[in-house]
């Protein structure tokens, strides 16, 4: 397996507040993790958990605080440069405000050829864009290219987000909640979408995502992370079937699933408050949550314990069990 | 189980357009009774929420309701002028809002907000209502500090729940909600919805429901009706509706929810898109989409009809199957 991106103590702060009130915001602390070649990674999180936060710094939009950013073997942390961007586009969340309404279809694909791959020929760009949208299953290719974005519907649309990404010919797509302003009907094509491009393409994608039941579907490998920091990594299967980290358990405990039986659903005990993240002290984050903690928790940040070579979580608990 | 406390029957809604009317909620017809939760499941455009606005009577132009009847406790809410209207509102009927953040007003505090309600609908004192506030605020699992917070000091979840503390002041026997969950994590959903249930067992009120991700009501509403294009396609047990839904839209709906239990496998979701709702076929509105349809589906529309087993489907070819 060929490691196309290597993330390594990334953390990105932000001031926030007066100026001598103010304090520094932990978005992401420390998070190092690696995406191989023609896989799906899954960054799972809730609302402030940094997840947005590590696309955007991927994607050059800002620049990191610390940690180094290794993609295709070179540092993109100095200056993401158009070949970088090209290489690694981004699907936005939001359908309706991510693609440019006065122009058609195939007009924005063009550019993003022309821009990004200036070896085809004019003749050919026409050709390849139709192509592009049939691969995220618009068709027939022609005639979308000739619509314009209003005569797309939420899902089409983010399938043509996915399609103006492939035209750059990338190898890492970065794709940031990409289904959750869908309905759920239209949800499950967009993920077969993202692993066909997974299998027929040989793009990897990062799929940013707060449903753990999707990230299941879509994902090979997940990252849970909880208010900055990575608590739980692994391949899918192993997570899902043993999650070790409690606020891993606690998210699939939450997570509504219709299947489940009903003596299974209750507590709900957990007021889901989010965690504080600015100024935070020294100590394991989830701690004021945790229902396992002790008081080296409070004091001390747990390292990785790796439970097999594809697992790995940070909890003294599980350390010590 | 008692006599409804909510009837309504053949309720139509029109959006007005540039081509015409839009038909967004067609001839639906439900009945609440007391202490009861019924959720409305559907994809967005569908009408659910617009039907949720119909029967709280707060439709403003360019929707109407060109049709029917909302019966609440005996009285047809439809025919109320509005100073009527506001003798029940947050008495009887309640409403919390999807989004907390703009339905909660930024520059007053939850106490003010909540004291707000009490002047409007009650004679009582202030003593009184600080009482009552810092009771509900309680009920809901907010610290009584936080009757001095204003909104942007509490979190989405706490917001959420300050909002139904709000609805619950005046002992409502109906709260309308609709997506007040849609804005929250996973684990805040949870914890709300156990709330809502919980206060539900403890104080009796009924609650209508709207929500898009139908996973989330599974365990806590007793009836679901879904909703596609306006209509109610099926409507049934909640339980019974997850386990053996019959409707070919609902089933698709179901089926389109990867789950975290069992083998991974692959689904489809449904293809196609929903209907447009200005000048929709004569036929079943679901034909399109449908991996059941036949002919008789395109020439008219089908009857919503109820099975003996207290079900109801409006499909031609599940209900030939069934009868």
């Amino acid at each position: 397996m060929t490691v196309i991106l290597k993330v390594t103590h990334l953390s990105r702060h932000f001031r926030v507040g007066g100026f001598r009130s103010g304090g520094l915001l932990h978005a992401t602390d420390d998070v190092s993790f690696e995406v191989n070649a023609g896989e799906i990674v899954a960054l799972v999180g809730e609302s402030g958990s940094g997840k947005s936060t590590i696309a955007r710094v991927l994607a050059g939009l800002y620049p990191p605080t610390s940690g180094s950013i290794e993609f295709e073997g070179e540092s993109i942390v100095k200056r993401s440069s158009r070949k970088v961007r090209g290489r690694m586009p981004m699907v936005f969340q939001d359908p309706f405000g991510s693609i440019n309404p006065v122009l058609r279809v195939g007009h924005s694909l063009d550019r993003s050829l022309k821009l990004h791959r200036p070896d085809v020929p004019r003749s050919e760009r026409k050709r390849l864009a139709a192509e592009m949208v049939e691969k995220v299953g618009l068709t027939p290719g022609a005639e979308v290219l000739r619509r314009f974005p209003h005569e797309l519907s939420g899902g089409q649309r983010q399938r043509l987000g996915f399609a103006q990404a492939l035209a750059s010919n990338p190898s890492l797509i970065l794709a940031d909640e990409p289904v959750s302003m869908l309905d759920v009907s239209i949800r499950i094509g967009l993920l077969n979408v993202m692993r066909s491009l997974r299998d027929n393409e040989g793009v990897s994608l990062l799929y940013i995502t707060h449903d753990l039941a999707s990230a299941r579907y879509a994902a090979d490998r997940m990252i849970v992370l909880y208010a900055g920091k990575i608590v739980e990594e692994g391949a899918t299967e192993e997570v899902i079937a043993s999650p070790r980290h409690p606020y891993t358990q606690l998210l699939m405990s939450t997570a509504p699933d219709p299947r489940l039986p009903l003596a299974d659903v209750e507590g709900g005990d957990d007021l889901g408050e989010p965690p504080k993240v600015i100024d935070p002290g020294p100590g394991c984050r989830f701690a004021p949550r945790c229902p396992l903690a002790m008081d080296k928790c409070r004091t001390t940040t747990p390292e990785y314990v790796q439970l097999s070579p594809t697992h790995r979580t940070a909890c003294f608990a599980v350390e010590e069990s | 189980m008692s006599s409804p406390i909510l009837k309504v029957e053949g309720l139509s809604v029109h959006y007005e357009t540039a081509h015409g009317p839009a038909q967004a909620v067609n001839n639906v017809s439900l009945e609440l009774h007391e202490g009861e939760f019924l959720a409305i499941v559907g994809e967005s455009g569908c009408g659910k929420s617009t039907l949720l606005f119909a029967i709280a009577q707060l439709l403003t132009y360019p929707a109407s309701m060109v049709a029917g009847s909302v019966i609440f406790n005996g009285v047809d809410l439809a025919k109320l002028s509005p100073e009527e209207l506001r003798q029940h509102r947050w008495r009887d009927l309640s409403v919390v809002m999807q989004s907390a953040m703009n339905a909660l007003n930024p520059t007053l505090s939850i106490g003010a907000q909540l004291a707000d309600v009490c002047k409007a609908h009650t004679d009582w004192d202030d003593e009184r209502i600080a009482q009552r506030s810092a009771e509900v605020l309680a009920m809901v699992s907010i610290d009584v500090a936080h009757l001095k917070s204003y909104p942007f000091q509490l979190s989405g979840g706490m917001r959420q729940r300050a909002m139904i503390a709000m609805a619950l002041l005046l002992e409502p026997k109906l709260i309308i909600m609709d997506e007040p969950t849609s804005a929250l994590d996973v684990v805040a959903q949870r914890s709300l919805m156990s709330q809502v249930q919980r206060l539900r067992k403890e104080l009796g009120f009924a609650v209508l429901f709207v929500t898009h991700d139908m996973s989330v009501v599974s365990h806590f509403s007793d009836r679901l009706a879904v909703m596609y294009a306006g209509e109610v396609v099926e409507i049934g047990s909640t339980r019974e509706v997850f386990d053996t839904p019959e409707h070919p839209y609902s089933h698709g709906l179901l089926e389109a929810f990867p789950s975290l239990l069992g083998a991974k496998k692959e689904l489809l979701g449904i293809p196609g898109n929903p209907p447009n709702l200005v000048n929709p076929t004569s036929g079943c509105l679901f034909a399109d989409r449908c991996n059941l349809v036949e002919d008789a589906c395109r020439s008219s529309r089908p009857e919503l009809l109820a099975s003996p087993t207290g079900r109801s489907v409006r499909c031609v070819v599940v209900n030939r199957t069934t009868s």
